[in-house]
């Protein structure tokens, strides 16, 4: 009985840290790149000023495109 | 090509773009894959607001030309070529490289006829002034051969 207890309580636990990586993963993924005419790129990371900037708005362009 | 043959073009080649808009240089909507007009000049205002934001952040001279802003809910691309814009959606983690390539092939569909046709005709005149010397050089080449006489 202990056993499968135990057993049950590894499990949630399992999927619980597995949410949160991926979670975690998912917002280390957004970001913005930018691109300028003479070749130079800007990569912007969640958690800079830009991103924090750009970010709101793209979601805002993805859901205006979703409510169809 | 019509603007709107171009998205159609793009959504049939990529897979990856769920939807698009075409922004003219006045700044309304040349076309767009969703069908109500409203709602695309919604998303034509957003992806505008999106782009004149990222210009804001720009840190160089270099004028900027593309974006890909990623979130977790799907990424948004938008590519200008002077005036004109394209901005389209995808869904999560999309092959970039190839989402920027259809988008500029669909930019240089999308570009008025007009245009293409005044820089088409310089070149075909250039063209045929450039091969016609090429002709007398060759032309010219045989007499050069005096071998038989020098032996």
């Amino acid at each position: 009985m202990r056993r499968s207890i135990a057993a049950l309580l590894g499990i949630i636990g399992g999927m619980l840290a597995g949410a949160a990586f991926i979670r975690r993963q998912a917002a280390h993924r957004e970001r913005a790149d930018l691109y300028f005419e003479d070749g130079s790129m800007l990569s912007l990371t969640n958690g800079s000023p830009g991103a924090e900037r750009l970010l709101p708005l793209a979601r805002d362009v993805i859901r205006k495109t979703r409510s169809t | 090509m019509d603007a709107q043959q171009a998205l159609a073009d793009l959504t049939e080649i990529s897979s990856q773009i769920h939807a698009a808009v075409v922004i003219d240089d006045q700044g309304t909507v040349a076309a767009s894959t969703i069908g109500d007009s409203r709602r695309s000049d919604e998303l034509a205002k957003a992806a505008g607001g999106l782009l004149t934001a990222a210009d804001e952040i720009k840190t160089g001279e270099s004028a900027l030309t593309q974006l890909e802003v990623a979130t977790g809910e799907g990424s948004v691309f938008v590519v200008r070529s002077g005036k004109t814009v394209i901005a389209a959606t995808t869904g999560n983690n999309p092959t970039a490289g190839l989402v920027f390539y259809d988008l500029k092939s669909a930019m240089r569909t999308v570009k008025p006829a007009a245009k293409s046709a005044a820089v088409k005709k310089p070149a075909v005149a250039k063209r045929k002034t450039a091969t016609a010397p090429k002709k007398k050089t060759a032309t010219r080449k045989p007499p050069t051969k005096k071998k038989p006489d020098a032996s």
